[in-house]
């Protein structure tokens, strides 16, 4: 059993009770909801005459349906509509703050939370959306929840909880040239599974990780739970509190220095026991993407697609499923497959980093004729300062589409849809069939330059190629 | 038809079956995104698996006349993968399902059933391999599931299967609706509030 980690720590500081069934009721610091999965929780609050109990802990943003071309209000989805006014209605009637379209802190909630410094170290957070595991990245316990728990956490500000084991991967090296977080989170689900995570939450450690930035930490915990762990953390360092420092919702002044204190006293102790523990090497990872129909399915650049017959048997079936599903021929190389659609965006990859990456790729190309490419903004304060630095015009000169905040084509509950068979190189995080809109579309998970360099090519491509 | 839900203590499932194949499918493929757009559930049990039943032309267990009216439903491995969406056991529980058994599945997608009163019992591979196979032989059959005996079985055959302490107790207690459990604690929960230092100014 783990013992020191700061799982342990962050878990015993927010213990309410044990409850009889053996689980632990577990105090929620941060609760982030939106429009989807929140409305049926206020229906059964309203149902149950329940009151939210700690209305200010919880904070709401709208991303999920937001249309990224024309924002005006009414939206011309009446669905859509009917579940942002739900949502704005639901807030006011309980006192919680929402960050709306206009606000100029809407965004993808894994996005806008961190930038107003809402996720701190030592926090308990949780969000009816699996990605929650994204806001580990501040050394917090942050993990995905159903509507039921979101109706929990409204009336009790806790959630029946059963502990995890924690399972630390130590990433030694740097990174290469042209690979990112992004590459390494494929690589890590690549090698343990998509289920490899369950029952587990992630420490991600070592020299690799403690080199990455804020936002890179945030690709790599966002994708935990694609390797089936609901939880991935990484200890708060100087790179973590120079981030927080002067955010919005950030403690100021006495309470800025007394947070640092407490926030370093919560990283895993050198004699922290782990459950498990992995080892790998970050500086042998090549640009990764992934082939088939789960985030686990991924190669390096250089690889060709699996012939199923030779992988491991429980393996193959699900690669063949993907072979056919994906109109991919084993044995051939994934370079050089040719797509229709890009996407840069998402919760994954969303945020100012990843766009000023691709932005460097871009810049002074064209986008390959017949390819449609387009840049959905994390949140509308990147895409603010994403144009004070110019990158939405560089990518505009080169023919990609530049839109409004939201979720946008990760999972197409807006009007961005892939149409028919059409493939996408994406900067997203799943490459479920039909999750991009389209019942047989097609998706390439890839990092935001890959993509960048499949729109200029018109094809998968060695991102290192076009890097001088 | 008014539906009625799981309610109370849910000691045992009586009713047909009928069987997914396949390891990892995803909260995507049991409820595509686009019926997410919608502010209560009560739809989507017509919605369950759409993108799947509609590439199989009417011949999906879902659709296949012999199945209507089936409550069991056997899958095989990491079975609720992906998206924590509740909609996911929500539609599978309007479209009639009280019971899945499987071989793994995720855990955002086994607290969600939870949360609704529906196990999630586990077997080997071999032996759900066996169950699936018995279950398709002949779908009029009525298998009976006993969660004390953690066991289903029909008339000839009997199952072993398993689920974690915790789950077990609160099904068959009927305190799987966890939001009165946790009301109980007010006085514990404002103390747990006293001590987390980013709630109290980092004194």
């Amino acid at each position: 059993m783990s013992s020191r980690t700061l799982y342990d720590k962050v878990w015993n500081l927010h213990q309410v009770k044990e409850l009889p069934g053996g689980s632990t009721q577990l105090f929620v610091g941060l609760h982030l909801i939106h429009e989807v999965t929140s409305p049926q929780a206020f229906s059964a609050l309203n149902e149950k005459n329940l009151e939210v109990k700690f209305p200010h802990l919880t904070v709401a943003t709208v991303d999920h349906i937001v249309p990224t071309l024309n924002q005006q209000r009414p939206f011309s989805d009446p669905l859509a509509e009917e579940m942002l006014a739900t949502l704005e209605k639901n807030c006011t009637t309980h006192g919680i703050k929402f960050h709306g379209i206009g606000s100029n802190s809407q965004g993808v909630v894994h996005v806008m939370a961190p930038e107003l410094g809402l996720t701190q170290p030592g926090m308990t957070v949780a969000c009816g959306d699996s990605h929650t595991s994204t806001h580990g990245a501040f050394g917090a316990i942050a993990f995905g929840i159903g509507t039921s728990q979101v109706r929990d956490v409204l009336a009790s500000q806790s959630l029946a909880m059963k502990k995890l084991k924690v399972r630390r991967i130590w990433v030694d090296g740097s990174l290469q040239k042209g690979v990112y977080a992004k590459d390494l989170i494929l690589h890590i689900i690549r090698l343990l599974g998509v289920k490899g995570g369950v029952g587990f939450a992630y420490e991600f450690a070592g020299p690799a990780i403690e080199e990455l930035s804020m936002e890179g930490r945030m690709t790599i915990c966002n994708m935990a739970i694609e390797g089936g762990a609901r939880c991935g953390y990484i200890n708060p360092d100087e790179t973590t509190f120079e981030y927080l420092q002067g955010k919005e919702y950030s403690p100021k002044g006495q309470e800025w220095d007394n947070a640092i204190h407490w926030w370093k006293s919560l990283a895993s102790d050198s004699e922290a026991k782990f459950d498990d523990e992995i080892q790998l090497d970050g500086s042998s990872i090549e640009p990764t993407v992934t082939w088939g129909i789960t985030p686990g399915q991924g190669i390096s650049i250089k690889e060709r697609i699996p012939n199923p017959e030779k992988l491991p048997k429980n393996e193959q079936q699900i690669a063949k499923d993907a072979c056919k599903y994906m109109n991919l021929e084993a044995d051939q190389p994934i370079e050089g497959t040719s797509i229709d659609v890009c996407f840069i965006g998402s919760c994954t990859n969303g945020r100012l980093s990843d766009l000023q990456e691709a932005s460097k790729i871009v810049k002074g190309r064209k986008v390959s004729s017949g390819i449609r490419a387009f840049v959905v903004p994390g949140s509308q304060k990147v895409a603010k300062e994403a144009k004070q630095k110019g990158i939405d015009k560089i990518f505009l000169n080169a023919g990609f589409e530049w839109r409004e905040p939201g979720c946008s084509m990760c999972l197409a509950m807006n009007p961005d849809k892939l149409e028919g068979r059409q493939i996408s190189a994406s900067s997203s995080n799943r490459n479920f069939k039909g999750r991009q809109g389209s019942a047989n579309g097609r998706t390439l998970l890839m990092s935001p330059a890959m993509v960048a360099a499949a729109a200029i090519n018109g094809k998968v491509t060695d991102v290192r190629k076009l890097i001088q | 038809m008014k539906q009625e839900f799981p309610e109370g203590e849910i000691n045992a499932i009586s009713g047909r079956s009928l069987v997914i194949t396949g390891d990892d499918i995803d909260t995507d493929r049991i409820i595509p995104a686009r019926f997410l757009k919608c502010v209560s559930f009560s739809a989507l049990g017509e919605q369950v698996f759409a993108d799947d039943r509609k590439e199989l032309k009417g011949n999906h267990p879902f659709d296949l006349e012999q199945h209507q009216g089936s409550n069991i439903l056997v899958v095989n491995d990491n079975f609720g993968c992906g998206s924590s969406r509740e909609h996911a056991p929500q539609a599978l529980m309007r479209w009639g399902i009280r019971l899945i058994i499987g071989e793994s599945f995720a855990e955002i997608f086994f607290g969600n059933c939870l949360a609704l009163g529906i196990p999630c019992m586990t077997s080997s591979k071999q032996e759900i391999t066996k169950l699936q196979y018995l279950v398709n032989e002949n779908s009029n059959q009525i298998w009976d599931f006993n969660l004390k005996e953690l066991s289903i079985s029909n008339q000839k055959e009997s199952f072993k299967l398993n689920l974690e302490g915790g789950a077990y107790k609160m099904l068959y207690t009927g305190r799987w609706d966890a939001t009165s459990q946790l009301l109980d604690e007010e006085e514990k929960i404002n103390n747990t509030v006293k001590n987390l230092p980013y709630l109290n100014n980092f004194k």
